[in-house]
């Protein structure tokens, strides 16, 4: 069983939905006892940073996950999801995230050019980094996906993939049972479904 | 680099689809689910559904319908029509939608624009804007084009923008239905006045029109269209093919 994170942000329907549709069973819960029997963690998360990390701690999240995902649970981190995992965030100010992931959430402006829009929303493509992770083991290089975001994962080792957006942008990172997407795989047409599936045959 | 947007746009009225004709494979061209899948496939990049429902009883079918969609269908769904409130907002995005599109809300309340954006994130919130020439200024126009509002529309769609609005849809009534092509001209000054995404709306006619919207107004984002897909005069798939012939980024 896979539980989706519910702290009160975020558009988990969809993301249930897309595991509906690949006929894996997920649990959307906040309960400490169901996350710490799931076999896997999808942590969602849209707006802004602060606001997601105040969330998680003020529910007692932020520690179980830290916990769980220390013992070696899957984790899956999705868009500000991912961005948490890091050991910190640049927006509006300076914050702590899971430390799961060792980099830096910094603005997307530090390294784009100006006559680029901010935030990228739209399709675009992956270029994987060195070997082709497992996560994307139904996919190809080139295949694009979906994103909404204005800060982007920086001073990173573990970036799996990146996009082009006037700049190498990363689009997903993974350290051993930890990993995360910029882009929304339930936003991503069959490309984003087959991450997700990928995701629920991860074997630790 | 990020790809140009291919959008259609459905408008819904009590649970049914308004516009539609014979597509192969659906049995059923007015069932929602069944065009957002069938658009789905084709290669739409994200879909739009427009609520054109006046009575209680029709929003709640549209609900019901948005919800039935967002089960099946993996792109970006944008909702608009009767958005008035925070409320609304909230109704539609519990339902599946990823973008709620505000029109007439916004005019009698730009304040709403502000408190969905700090509510659900800039990304969220999508001013859409009905414009028209009047003695060679643009006019924004409420109630479905009907009523001019005496507002200029350029600094209408920046103070929209600026309260919080992180897409902005321009319809221009002076081409829409007349199949000669996107109105340039407006969408231009829309591209320079704001830096989010602009969505092009009205006028599509043919492949070609699309061609010319994103090679003469290369910051325009996206292109949306009703009537010549749902008369499948142009197909989705040819049209991404033959703009990314032309050098236009698609998602193939």
């Amino acid at each position: 069983m896979i539980v989706i994170i519910d702290y009160g942000v975020g558009n988990l329907f969809s993301l249930k939905s897309s595991f509906d549709a690949i006929g894996v069973e997920t649990i959307v819960s906040g309960d400490e006892e169901i996350i710490k029997k799931a076999d896997k963690i999808i942590l969602p998360g849209v707006g802004a940073f602060c606001d997601a990390v105040k969330k998680l701690k003020d529910t007692g999240l932020f520690k179980i996950i830290k916990a769980e995902a220390g013992k070696g649970k899957p984790i899956l981190g999705i868009c500000l999801g991912m961005q948490m995992l890091f050991d910190k965030s640049f927006e509006n100010g300076e914050y702590d995230g899971l430390g799961l992931i060792k980099g830096k959430i910094r603005p997307l402006s530090d390294i784009i050019p100006g006559n680029l829009k901010i935030p990228q929303i739209g399709w675009n493509y992956l270029k994987f980094e060195n070997n082709k992770h497992p996560l994307f083991k139904y996919i190809n290089e080139g295949d694009y996906v979906y994103f909404v975001h204005s800060y982007y994962g920086a001073e990173c080792d573990s970036v799996i993939a990146y996009t082009e957006y006037g700049a190498s942008v990363t689009a997903a990172v993974a350290k051993d049972n930890v990993m995360g997407c910029q882009f929304h795989p339930e936003k991503s047409g069959d490309i984003g479904l087959k991450i997700l599936k990928a995701f629920s045959e991860w074997e630790a | 680099m990020i790809t140009k947007r291919i959008i259609p746009c459905l408008d819904v009225r009590d649970g049914r689809v308004v516009k539609g004709v014979n597509f192969e494979g659906i049995s059923d061209v007015s069932s929602p689910i069944e065009l957002a899948e069938y658009y789905s496939k084709s290669g739409a990049d994200e879909l739009v559904f427009y609520d054109i429902t006046a009575s209680f009883e029709g929003r709640k079918l549209f609900t019901d319908i948005l919800t039935k969609v967002a089960k099946k269908i993996f792109i970006p769904l944008t909702v608009g029509g009767g958005i008035n409130t925070v409320e609304d907002f909230d109704r539609v995005l519990k339902c599946g939608a990823d973008k709620v599109s505000v029109n007439s809300g916004a005019i009698r309340n730009p304040e709403l624009i502000k408190e969905a954006s700090l509510k659900y994130g800039n990304q969220c919130v999508v001013i859409s804007a009905d414009i028209k020439r009047v003695d060679g200024v643009f006019r924004v126009f409420a109630k479905g084009g009907r009523e001019n509002t005496g507002m200029e529309a350029i600094s209408w769609i920046k103070k929209c923008v600026n309260l919080g609005a992180g897409e902005v849809v321009v319809n221009s009534i002076d081409t829409d239905g007349v199949k000669k092509g996107f109105d340039l001209e407006l969408l231009s000054e829309v591209c320079s006045a704001v830096n989010v995404p602009v969505i092009a709306s009205g006028g599509a006619g043919s492949i070609e029109h699309f061609i010319e919207l994103f090679n003469k107004v290369p910051d325009v984002d996206a292109g949306l269209a009703a009537s010549i897909f749902h008369f499948n005069e142009v197909k989705i798939k040819d049209l991404k093919y033959k703009l990314k012939e032309n050098y236009i980024d698609m998602r193939i």
